[in-house]
C-alpha cells in the first residue's frame, strides 16, 4: 500500500532513478560519459556548497580548498598504499576537521567579512600546495594516483573501476547518499534552523536557536562532502594540482548552484549537469563563455534570485493554483 | 642593515600601492557598504589601458594615467549602475555574488581581447639614486611621491569641497542625507568613479616596475579588502596606516622567511584578527 502510495507521488523520481541506474546503456560515447560523470561528481560539491550558501546563507568561497585537502589526502595516502576505501573517508573528515578549526574564527564573522575570509582560507590553500614541494609537488601536482580499489560483491566477484561504468555507479552511489543525508538534513528540525539563521540570525538567535552552533555544524558537513567530491575527484582522474583547490572551481560551483536555483536540492545538480552541457555546445565560443557565464550570473541574482529550479517551483505552483481554482468554480457551478 | 633598509624601501613602495588601492575601496566599502570584489581587477584594467594608450597611441606616462583614471571613473559608474544598484536593498551576499560575476567577465574579457601572458610597460624614468646604500629607481620614487600626493588631495576634497562633503554626508546618515536634498544615486556613482580611478592610478603608477597580468588584480583586491577590514571599514586613516603596515610587512617578510608565502601573511592575518575581533580592528557592529 505504502509502496503504490510512494510511486504514484514520487513516480517521477523513480523514473529518474531507473534512467540514470540505465544510463551506461544509453551512452556510447566515451567523451559524453566522461562529462555524465563529472557532473555527478560535481554535483557532490555543488550540494555541499549549497548547505552551507543557500540553506545557511554564509558564502563560503573556500570551497575549492576543502575539495582540494580531500583531494590530496586521497592522492598521498593511496600513493602510500593505503586503501581508497580508508583513505576517503579519513581525507573528508580531515576537510571537516580543518573546516571546524577555520569555521571557529570565521564564522564569527557576518556577511561579507563572512565571504571574504574564507576567499583568503581558501588562497592560502592553493597557495600552500603550490609551494610546500616536498608534500604536494608544487605547481606540478600530483600524478599517477591509483584507482579505487575493488571491491567484492557477493555473487559477482572483484568489482574494479577500469571500466567507466563502473566509476559512473561509484559517483553515482555517493551522489545518492549525499543527495539522501542533505535531503534528510535540510527537512530535519536542524535544517529549519539553518533557514532561520539565513533569514535573521539575530531573530533565529532570540528565539532560541544557537545560532554559532548552527552555522558551524552546516560548515562541517559542506566540507565534509566537499572533501569527499574532492577525494573521489583526484582517484578517478589521477592527477591533481593547486588548479584543483584554486578560487575559480569555486566559482563554478557558485554559478551551478545560482543559475540551478539555490536553496532547492535538484538546483544544484541541474546547474551540475545543465551548464558543462551547455559548455560543450558553447565550445565554439572558446574563452567568451566565461564572459556569458559571469553576465548570466549577475542577471540571475538581480532578476531571478531562486534560479531555474526555484522558477520551476513557482510555475508549478501558479499551475496548481490555477487548477484548484478551476476545480473550485466547477464545483460552484455544480453546485 | 643594507638589507632591511632596502626592504623597508620596496616596503613603503609596495604599501603605497596598497594604501590607494585600500583607500578607494574603502570609499564604497566602508561608506557605500558595496562588497565590490572587483576592484582588483579594475585595477588590472586601468593598468592595460595606460599600456595600450602607451605603446598603441603614443601617449606619454602622465596622459595615458590621466586617460586611463577617466575612462575608469566611467567603468566603474557603468558598473555601479549595472552590476549593484539594482541589489542596494538585497542582502549583502547577494552583492557579492553579483561582484564574482563582473570580476569573471572583466579579468575574461582582458584574457580574451590582449591575452594572458604578462606584458611590460616601458619605464620612464629608469634612472637610479643610491641614498645610505640603498638602491631607489626613480619611478619607485615617484610611486611613493604620488601616493602621498593623491591622498592629499582626496583628504581634501572629501573634507573641503561640498561634493566631498555629500560622501560624508551619506556615510553618516542615507536617509538623513536623502531629507536634505542630496542625491544618493549620484553620490554612489560618484564615489565609485573616484574609488576606480584611484585604483587605474595606482595601477599605472606601479606598472613600469612590475608586470601586468590579467590576474594581479585578484591578489591585490582581496588584499585591498583585508586592508579596508583590519583598518575599520570605512577609515580613510585606517587603509592608508593598513596599507604601508601590509607592504612593510610583505616585503620584511618575503625578504627574510620566506618569498613564496609573502602573500600568506596578509591572509593569515585577517583569519586570526577577526577571531578575535569580527568586525574588524577598528570596526563597528555591521547590521
Amino acid at each position: 500500500m505504502t509502496w503504490i502510495k510512494f510511486l504514484r507521488e514520487k513516480w517521477f523520481y523513480a523514473l529518474l532513478l531507473i534512467l540514470a541506474l540505465l544510463l551506461p546503456l544509453l551512452i556510447t560515447n566515451r567523451y559524453h560519459f566522461q562529462i555524465v560523470i563529472m557532473g555527478c561528481l560535481f554535483s557532490i560539491a555543488a550540494l555541499s556548497l549549497n548547505l552551507i550558501l543557500g540553506y545557511t546563507g554564509q558564502a563560503s568561497m573556500a570551497h575549492a580548498g576543502f575539495f582540494g585537502i580531500g583531494a590530496y589526502g586521497v592522492a598521498l595516502l593511496t600513493k602510500e598504499g593505503m586503501s581508497f576505501w580508508l583513505a576517503l573517508p579519513l581525507s573528508s573528515l580531515l576537510a571537516a576537521l580543518v573546516g571546524f578549526l577555520i569555521g571557529l574564527p570565521t564564522l564569527r564573522a557576518r556577511g561579507s567579512y563572512f565571504a571574504i575570509s574564507t576567499m583568503c582560507f581558501g588562497v592560502i590553500i592553493s597557495i600552500v600546495a603550490g609551494n610546500w614541494i616536498e608534500l604536494t609537488g608544487g605547481y606540478n601536482g600530483v600524478v599517477g594516483i591509483p584507482l579505487p580499489n575493488p571491491i567484492f560483491l557477493p555473487g559477482v566477484g572483484d568489482l574494479g573501476f577500469q571500466t567507466q561504468a563502473a566509476q559512473y555507479y561509484l559517483v553515482l552511489a555517493f551522489l545518492l547518499l549525499t543527495l539522501l543525508i542533505m535531503h534528510r538534513l535540510v527537512y530535519s528540525l536542524m535544517g529549519l534552523g539553518f533557514m532561520a539563521i539565513r533569514n535573521n540570525e539575530v531573530l533565529a538567535g532570540s528565539v532560541g536557536i544557537n545560532t554559532f552552533a548552527g552555522k558551524i555544524l552546516s560548515f562541517v558537513v559542506a566540507n565534509f562532502f566537499a572533501g569527499l567530491a574532492g577525494g573521489i575527484y583526484a582517484s578517478l582522474i589521477g592527477t591533481i594540482s593547486p588548479a584543483t583547490a584554486a578560487l575559480e572551481q569555486t566559482f563554478g560551483w557558485l554559478i551551478f548552484v545560482l543559475l540551478g536555483g539555490i536553496a532547492t536540492l535538484t538546483g544544484p545538480i541541474v546547474g551540475a549537469f545543465v551548464i558543462p552541457v551547455i559548455m560543450e555546445y558553447l565550445q565554439f565560443l572558446t574563452e567568451y563563455r566565461l564572459i556569458i557565464f559571469g553576465v548570466l550570473l549577475i542577471v540571475v541574482i538581480i532578476y531571478f534570485p531562486r534560479g531555474l529550479m526555484g522558477g520551476f517551483t513557482t510555475l508549478q505552483q501558479r499551475v496548481k493554483d490555477l487548477y484548484a481554482q478551476r476545480r473550485g468554480e466547477k464545483r460552484a457551478a455544480g453546485g | 642593515m643594507q638589507l632591511f633598509l632596502q626592504q623597508i624601501f620596496n616596503g613603503i613602495m609596495l604599501g603605497s600601492t596598497y594604501a590607494i588601492v585600500a583607500l578607494g575601496l574603502t570609499l564604497v566599502f566602508g561608506i557605500l557598504h558595496i562588497p565590490n570584489f572587483a576592484h582588483g581587477h579594475l585595477y588590472m584594467l586601468g593598468a592595460y589601458i595606460s599600456f595600450f594608450l602607451m605603446t598603441l597611441y603614443g601617449f606619454g606616462f602622465w596622459t595615458a594615467l590621466i586617460t586611463s583614471m577617466v575612462i575608469l571613473g566611467l567603468v566603474g559608474m557603468l558598473i555601479e549602475r549595472v552590476v549593484y544598484r539594482p541589489l542596494q536593498d538585497k542582502p549583502h551576499i547577494n552583492s557579492f555574488i553579483s561582484a564574482v560575476g563582473a570580476l569573471i567577465i572583466l579579468e575574461t574579457s582582458v584574457i580574451v581581447l590582449w591575452g594572458p601572458q604578462g606584458r611590460r610597460i616601458p619605464n620612464p624614468y629608469p634612472d637610479i639614486v643610491e641614498l645610505l646604500g640603498i638602491t631607489m629607481s626613480h619611478q619607485r620614487l615617484l610611486v611613493i611621491v604620488a601616493a602621498i600626493a593623491m591622498i592629499v588631495v582626496l583628504q581634501i576634497f572629501i573634507k573641503k569641497t561640498t561634493p566631498g562633503a555629500t560622501i560624508e554626508a551619506v556615510a553618516q546618515n542615507r536617509e538623513g542625507a536623502m531629507l536634505v536634498g542630496i542625491n544618493v544615486n549620484w553620490v554612489s556613482s560618484l564615489t565609485f568613479a573616484i574609488s576606480t580611478a584611484t585604483a587605474a592610478a595606482a595601477a599605472c603608477l606601479v606598472a613600469p616596475i612590475f608586470m601586468i597580468s590579467p590576474t594581479m588584480g585578484a591578489l591585490l583586491g582581496m588584499k585591498a579588502f583585508v586592508i579596508v577590514i583590519l583598518g575599520g571599514l570605512g577609515s580613510i586613516p585606517g587603509a592608508i596606516l593598513g596599507g604601508y603596515i601590509l607592504g612593510i610587512l610583505e616585503a620584511i617578510g618575503g625578504g627574510y622567511l620566506s618569498a613564496a608565502y609573502k602573500d600568506v601573511y596578509a591572509f593569515g592575518a585577517l583569519i586570526l584578527i577577526l577571531s578575535i575581533r569580527p568586525t574588524g580592528l577598528f570596526g563597528k557592529e555591521v547590521s
